[in-house]
């Protein structure tokens, strides 16, 4: 866990304060709508069909009980009950009220959470892997670089107008969870040559209208150095972004326009200027901020507890440790994702009764802690193997264990036409639906990993262009349709996947996703062989036949 | 953003002027009598583009009480009764097109 200073919990606070005072101002006449929307959006406040919407950030994803249970509390005291944990490390309410947004945020600002920044065009949250500082080969904890970067781009004046809003994403792992090949700037951590740590610096990714896999614009970027880097990468763009028109405003239009090549030409002049001033950071600072973070004291504990090898004989039990338990650094303990995809339910909501519950088993079972990840799922980071049975029990009692993680029904999905004021289409009853098709785990099991994203317009929110099958919602003469991509991907070889055919109707898309599902399972070279890599094999083409040779 | 008052008005049937209300975000629609309501059968029905653009004025100039007003399209019943002209006024009518994710 991270533990805010003072500095941080008066900035918090300060800005309630001033936010309350605003909503105030809003509702008694002294500003105008105009005037208002800029401060409300600052403060995450959208408004959707219904009702405002409430963005509220979860740095690098890491949650305390004590949080979670803020966050429960704020659902079920001022919206319905629910909150809906986003793409981005972020969880949104749907019915907040103005006149108790003050209120709400005072209440999260009592256990340090805050709206700042997750939405507009400024700098938003720093999302990183959701098992950072304990997925087994990690470099270091990335969660140190995300928070230094939180410090320095928080109210950063010179990034809070930016042409467009700018996503970082960062990740220290081989295997990437933090899809930063589709962030403004994506950043791996990783060891040179000399065995020096530093990053990797990727520009220019994004989804959206126009999607782009991020490029490498510098391979090795020291620690020290981070700061003035990135500071150099957003004056450039500051400078030459397009404020001219909202579509090609994105940082990946601009690398895209000059080419990578004369952009970090740009950038390394800007550098060479800024690299030895103030944002050097020097070791101290790093240490401040490393020592800040808090890590359980793990006991020595065996690798494979007599409670794991009795619960073994349990099927339903092993299904699940097998889908959603993953391998931690620390012998005897391990990594637990609960699914927020219960079969038939819309992807990434929490009830205010889950997560008190989750904050209650993260207490007993988990040193306290909860991450969220991109897919919308949970993790609780430090589990003993011991306690593996009891917890599942009790996650199961809760609608949280469904053993589909990475399967077939873990779907992304945006909020869609149900809620959103931007959306073509319905995303959700389109993902509830798949998730009734492909409920049986034997099934999903023989599949093996398939990721399934669906957004509800081109805005990409629900990642479909990076989704092994994209759903894409569009529409036509007022009728919903879906375009399907496939062999799209998010992490380390991340690619924008390929248009199958013509889009179809609201009613035909899981039977679409079956045909694609069954002409793998007929075509695929063996049964190792996933999804993504029978679609790299073969193409498109084959998936087209069978999906439009009826239609 | 452009304001409502300079976008191009376009209707090709029956109309009415809705938007969402200031202080708790609820979905509303502007009455005759110059007023709100959150009930769609009670909203001004409006057929000609003159006669729509001047309740959206009219509509727009309550910015302490609304916020994003527009035109949206209804269907009128044989028996008289206002529907939404399509899937999103539907929603915003009518409400999700699924569960809430709420415990009974
Ligand atoms: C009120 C609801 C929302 C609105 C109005 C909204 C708006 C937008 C817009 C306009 C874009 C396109 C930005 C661009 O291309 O420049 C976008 C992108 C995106 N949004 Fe949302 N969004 C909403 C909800 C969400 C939710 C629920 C999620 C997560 C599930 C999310 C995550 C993202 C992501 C990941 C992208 C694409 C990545 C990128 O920025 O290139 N948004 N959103
Ligand atoms: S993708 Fe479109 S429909 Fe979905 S949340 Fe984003 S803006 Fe709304």
């Amino acid at each position: 866990m991270y533990a805010y200073d003072e500095l941080d919990r008066t900035l918090i606070n300060e800005r309630v304060s001033e936010f309350r005072d605003q909503v105030r101002r809003r509702l008694s006449g002294e500003l105008s709508e105009d005037e208002f929307k800029m401060l409300r959006l600052q403060n995450g406040v959208y408004l959707q069909l219904h009702a405002y919407m409430f963005r509220v950030a979860i740095p690098y994803g890491t949650l305390s009980s004590k949080q979670l249970r803020q966050l429960a509390h704020v659902a079920r005291r001022y919206d319905r009950g629910y909150g809906h944990f986003t793409t981005r490390q972020n969880i949104q309410f749907n019915w907040i009220k103005l006149t108790d947004l003050p209120d709400a945020l005072a209440d999260l600002a009592e256990v340090g959470i805050h709206a700042m920044q997750t939405s507009g065009n400024n700098t938003r949250n720093v999302t990183s892997d959701q098992w950072a500082g304990v997925a087994p080969g990690e470099i270091e904890d990335p969660r140190i670089w995300s928070e230094l970067l939180r410090q320095y781009t928080t109210l950063h004046p010179e990034f809070s107008f930016l042409p467009r809003k700018f996503k970082f994403a960062i990740t220290a792992s081989e295997h990437d969870r933090a899809a930063i090949k589709v962030h403004d700037i994506g950043l791996r951590l990783h060891k040179n040559a000399q065995g020096e740590t530093g990053f990797e610096v990727l520009v220019g990714g994004g989804l959206g209208r126009t999607p782009f896999i991020g490029k490498t614009i510098k391979p090795f970027v020291a620690g020290r150095d981070l700061l003035s880097y990135v500071e150099a990468i957003l004056r450039v763009y500051n400078q030459y972004g397009r404020r001219d028109n909202i579509y090609k405003a994105r940082i990946k239009i601009l690398v895209h326009e000059l080419g990578i090549e004369k952009f970090a030409k740009e950038v390394e002049q800007e550098w060479l200027q800024i690299r030895d001033g103030a944002l050097a950071l020097d070791d101290a600072v790093i240490e401040e901020v490393r020592s800040r973070f808090t890590y359980p004291v793990y006991e020595n504990l065996p690798n494979l507890p007599e409670e794991l090898k009795k619960a073994a004989h349990d099927p339903k039990f092993e299904a699940w440790r097998k889908n959603s338990v993953f391998p931690h650094k620390v012998p005897g303990y391990a990594i637990v994702t609960l699914s927020l995809k219960p079969v038939g339910g819309p992807p990434g909501d929490a009830t205010a009764e889950q997560m008190d519950a989750i904050a209650d088993l993260a207490e007993k079972y988990s040193f306290g802690e909860i991450r969220v990840g991109h897919e919308q799922n949970l993790a609780l980071p430090h589990v003993a193997k011991r306690d593996l049975p009891m917890l599942w029990r009790a996650l199961d009692r809760i609608g949280v264990a469904t053993p589909n993680i990475n399967l077939v029904s873990d779907i992304i999905a945006c909020p869609g036409l149900d809620y959103c004021s931007l959306a073509n289409a319905r995303s959700i009853p389109i993902a509830q639906e798949i998730t009734r098709r492909f409920a049986n785990h034997e099934t999903a099991n023989l599949i093996g990993r398939l990721h399934i994203n669906i957004s509800g317009c081109i805005n990409a929110c629900g990642h479909h262009h990076v989704g092994h099958i994209g759903i894409l919602g569009v529409e036509k003469n007022g009728e919903e349709f879906y375009q399907i991509t496939i062999g799209g991907r998010a992490d380390e070889h991340a690619v924008v996947g390929t248009l199958i055919g013509p889009a179809v109707r609201y009613g035909e898309v899981a039977d679409v996703i079956e045909d694609i599902v069954e002409a793998y399972l007929a075509l695929r070279a063996n049964p190792d062989e996933l999804f993504i890599d029978t679609v790299k094999r073969l193409g498109v083409e084959p998936f087209r036949e069978r999906v439009y040779a009826t239609r | 953003m452009t304001s409502p008052l300079q976008q191009k008005i376009k209707i090709t049937g029956p109309s009415v002027v809705t938007a969402n209300r200031t202080w708790d975000g609820v979905v509303i629609y502007r009455t005759a009598a110059k007023n709100w309501t959150t009930d769609l059968s009670e909203a001004a029905i409006v057929r000609e583009v003159d006669e729509a653009r001047a309740l959206l004025a009219e509509a727009a100039a309550d910015d302490l009480g609304a916020i994003g007003a527009y035109i949206a399209p209804v269907e009128i019943g044989d028996d008289g009764a206002i529907e939404p002209g399509n899937l999103r006024e539907q929603i915003r009518s009518e409400g999700l097109t699924i569960g809430l994710p709420v415990p009974a």
